[in-house]
């Protein structure tokens, strides 16, 4: 390690970084010049050293002296303490150590200086001491950090042997408290991943104070052996009072092997079955794309998959949407057993079924007053009296036979709803899915209304477009996609003028006829898509990393945030680095689940392009739905 | 090193500037804007109480004059937490970076942090409002280009200071970052 070369320097630079003393740092004597002392406020003239920042940890400040161990990140001339190694020490044992923990983390850790923590004049004898220790771990630049006991005045030196500076000048320490524990347990979060970062493999080569993050996190090897290890060093950390462990934690780590694979055997032998059966016949699996029920289980169903996979996480990403998916299932599990207790008790399913028929009745009277209406005079509009009877005739006699199938389904309906409410048991999301599979069940006949009012009044729509352009004498060319001029014969022509004028006299009546079946399937579309709302917001809310940043908040770190400490004029400045929370909005958008996917694929103005032209609009694409 | 000045911001109001000067590489400003005044907070509440009132004997349901009460309680309680600020400060530590800071009327502190190797420069700018008015802002560097700027962003801007007190902040920012490109500039 160049001992032997280097000795003539530490002889010669022995007397100049002298005496750790007491007192001010520029009080000190040596025969080598050097630039005038700190206090001085000539900042532009005076010739001085960079500032080393050093990251000392608080569990630290109250250690006895040693040795400094950490991480020098030199492109932030930051030295990133560690821990402190005790007296008395071998030498080649602490380098064993170092060169473990390297392995370990892939952390490049060095002695980085002394810690000299005395009462006032007591321990004179300890500064030579450590002025030698400078000349056994050579490290540039080496700190030496002081603290008296009774006083609790700081001192701070950094010096350098070599450099673009003279040979014993002292740098400029700002010494930076942080908490290690907090510190080695959060996540940074930094506000936009650049794409071009490389994570993982990599040694430690986060920018700014990242690095600090990184360091101590990567330096975890370090901190498992506490004070009351038989090891042969002896450090002090914030773990070195005892290691944090707790008794439930360890259970379930030692539990959740062979629970995590009989519940992942169980699972794979569920969708197995699904796969299989969802095949084999054709309407099955018509009827298993249109119930959102159905969705909402295979939804559920991979989510567990994950949960219980046997794989680690690989990543604390992973990690937290593990936890959060078991969270959100077991939250979703507990309010849906509440509802089917609410359910099951005083007869409510009883009552819910009694009311469930009276309630169609009423429905289907008041389309049928709706009707009538129609067929008269509807807001003093005048219709076209026959295709007006014959429309409303139609669809009066589809309400008949729709009420007539609900009143044959009367007597089974509470059967029914009890078989349908034990599927609360599965979670309230199923529930609610269920919920809305009934309302678009009970309200299909409004759906059929919807589409026969908007396939007549398509055909009308675009039978008046093309004789319109008929009757201005052009034509559609499929072949081009564009409108062209064409010659028609005169009978042609006359036909064309005359149906021409038969639709569009017929057009507000049927108009009419679609816009209140579609509002009334809009108002369908719209209570089913409340309930959808819900389902997504229980499935994708991040309960755990919100539950976190309310407990832990430093567990969910957004940034960092510094706190000046008392400064005293002469003594090298003090800050104090807090953890900056997460904000709650950007919790709930970094960790938000992927929800079930039946959002809907039209923008506003796709939407009302198709309601005017009378195309079918259909709100729950799922995906891999053929289009109709 | 620490002490007082007055300002006023750019609507009248009155200001106050504290500077702490802890070392030379590290300044505190602190802008203090004037309290909640209880003269306003009367004047909300009887309008709002007198409304519900109004309404009460209009209607004859006393849930209004619970829910006036409630309104008045939470909207007091969210405007203390969420819209007043009592004060802004900006830390600035060489070789660190700047912190900003805003304190609110109940006692919350929202804290940003940028660090020195992304700060660009610190300027006074120019924005024309209804008149022209002037703020300090940070410059942001731009990773993918050197010489780019990524972001602008604004401080002080609840209190908004006069041109004076901006003056007075910005001069003491350069030196720091003055002395921060010597050092960066130098190997």
């Amino acid at each position: 390690m160049g001992l032997g070369s280097r000795g003539a320097a530490a002889a010669g630079l022995g007397a100049a970084s002298a005496a750790v003393r007491p007192g001010p740092p520029d009080a000190v004597r040596h025969p080598v010049p050097t630039p005038p002392p700190k206090g001085a406020a000539r900042a532009s003239s005076r010739p001085h050293g960079m500032v080393v920042k050093a990251f000392f940890p608080t569990c630290c400040a109250s250690a006895d002296s040693g040795l400094l161990v950490g991480r020098w990140v030199p492109e932030q001339s930051s030295a990133v303490v560690l821990a402190v190694v005790h007296f008395p020490f071998i030498p080649i044992q602490v380098k064993e150590l170092l060169a473990q923990v390297h392995q370990a983390g892939r952390v490049g850790l060095a002695v980085l200086g002394t810690w000299c923590h005395r009462r006032q004049e007591a321990e004179e004898r300890l500064g030579p001491f450590l002025e030698g220790l400078g000349a056994i771990f050579s490290h540039e630049p080496w700190l030496q950090l002081c603290r008296e006991r009774t006083s609790g005045l700081w001192s701070c030196k950094a010096t350098r042997q070599q450099g673009p500076t003279r040979p014993g000048v002292k740098d400029q320490v700002m010494l930076v408290f942080y908490d290690q524990r907090q510190v080695l347990l959060s996540q940074l979060h930094p506000p936009a991943a650049l794409p071009d970062r490389q994570a993982g493999d990599a040694t430690a080569s986060a920018e700014g104070l990242a690095a600090v993050f990184d360091t101590v996190a990567r330096s975890e090897a370090l901190f498992r052996s506490d004070c009351f290890d038989e090891g042969p060093v002896r450090l002090s950390h914030w773990q070195s009072e005892g290691v944090e462990a707790s008794i439930l934690a360890e259970l379930a780590k030692r539990a959740s092997g062979p629970v995590c694979l009989l519940l992942a055997c169980l699972l794979s032998l569920i969708s197995a079955a699904r796969t299989c059966r969802v095949f084999k016949l054709r309407p099955l699996s018509f009827i298993w794309s249109k119930l959102s029920v159905c969705g909402q289980l295979g939804h559920r169903l991979e989510q567990l998959a994950l949960v219980f996979s046997t794989q680690k996480a690989e990543s604390p990403a992973q990690l937290m949407r593990k936890a959060n998916v078991l969270v959100s299932v077991l939250l979703d599990v507990a309010l849906g057993l509440a509802l089917l207790s609410w359910l099951h008790g005083k007869d409510r399913i009883g009552q819910l079924a009694e009311a469930l028929v009276p309630v169609a009745d009423h429905v289907a009277e008041a389309l049928q007053h709706l009707l009538q209406w129609l067929m008269g005079a509807p807001a003093g509009l005048k219709m076209n009296r026959a295709l007006d009877q014959v429309l409303g005739r139609f669809f009066l006699y589809h309400l008949h036979l729709w009420i007539s199938y609900v009143h044959l389904l009367s007597p089974f309906i509470e059967h029914i709803l009890w078989h349908v409410g034990l599927s609360a048991c599965l979670g309230l999301t199923v529930a609610l899915s269920t919920l809305s599979d009934i309302i678009a069940l009970l309200t299909f006949h409004i759906y059929c209304f919807y589409v026969y009012g908007a396939r007549l009044y398509c055909l009308k729509i675009c039978g008046l477009s093309s004789l319109w352009r008929l009757f201005r004498g052009k034509k559609w060319n499929v072949l081009r996609q564009r409108v062209d001029s064409c010659s028609y014969d005169l009978d042609q022509l006359f036909i064309g003028t005359l149906l021409f004028t038969v639709l569009l006299f017929l057009l507000p009546t049927t108009a009419l006829y679609y816009l209140v079946f579609t509002l009334l399937r809009l108002l369908v579309v719209a209570v089913q898509g409340l309930i959808h709302l819900l389902v997504d917001l229980v499935n994708s809310l991040p309960l755990y990393s919100l539950g976190l940043r309310l407990c832990r908040p430093y567990r969910l770190a957004a940034g960092v945030k510094f706190r000046v400490l008392e400064h005293e004029a002469g003594r090298p400045l003090r800050l104090l680095m807090q953890i900056n929370p997460l904000p709650y909005g950007r919790v709930v958008h970094a960790y938000r689940l992927p929800s079930c996917g039946c959002h809907p694929t039209h923008s506003w103005g796709s939407l009302c392009r198709k309601l005017f032209f009378g195309e079918l609009i259909y709100p729950w694409r799922q995906r891999g739905d053929k289009q109709d | 090193m620490e002490d007082e000045q007055s300002f006023s911001d750019i609507c009248g109001g009155r200001l106050a500037l504290q500077r702490r000067y802890y070392s030379p590489s590290c300044r505190e400003f602190c802008l203090s804007c004037p309290r909640l005044s209880l003269r306003s907070l009367t004047a909300v509440t009887c309008t709002v109480w007198l409304a519900a009132y109004g309404l009460f004997t209009l209607c004859e349901n006393s849930m209004i004059l619970s829910a006036a009460i409630f309104i008045t309680l939470l909207g007091l309680l969210g405007y203390l937490h969420f819209v007043k600020i009592d004060q802004e400060t900006l830390l600035i530590i060489d070789s660190l970076g700047i912190q900003m800071t805003s304190s609110y009327a109940s006692g919350k502190e929202s804290t940003t942090f940028i660090e020195m190797g992304k700060v660009k420069d610190v300027v006074i700018n120019e924005a024309i409002y209804m008149k022209v008015i002037y703020y300090l802002c940070i410059l942001l560097k731009d990773p993918v280009e050197p010489h780019g700027i990524s972001q602008v962003v604004p401080v002080f801007q609840s209190t908004k200071p006069r041109l004076d007190c901006l003056i007075e902040v910005y001069r003491s920012c350069q030196e720091i970052l003055a002395h921060q490109k010597a050092a960066s500039a130098s190997p």
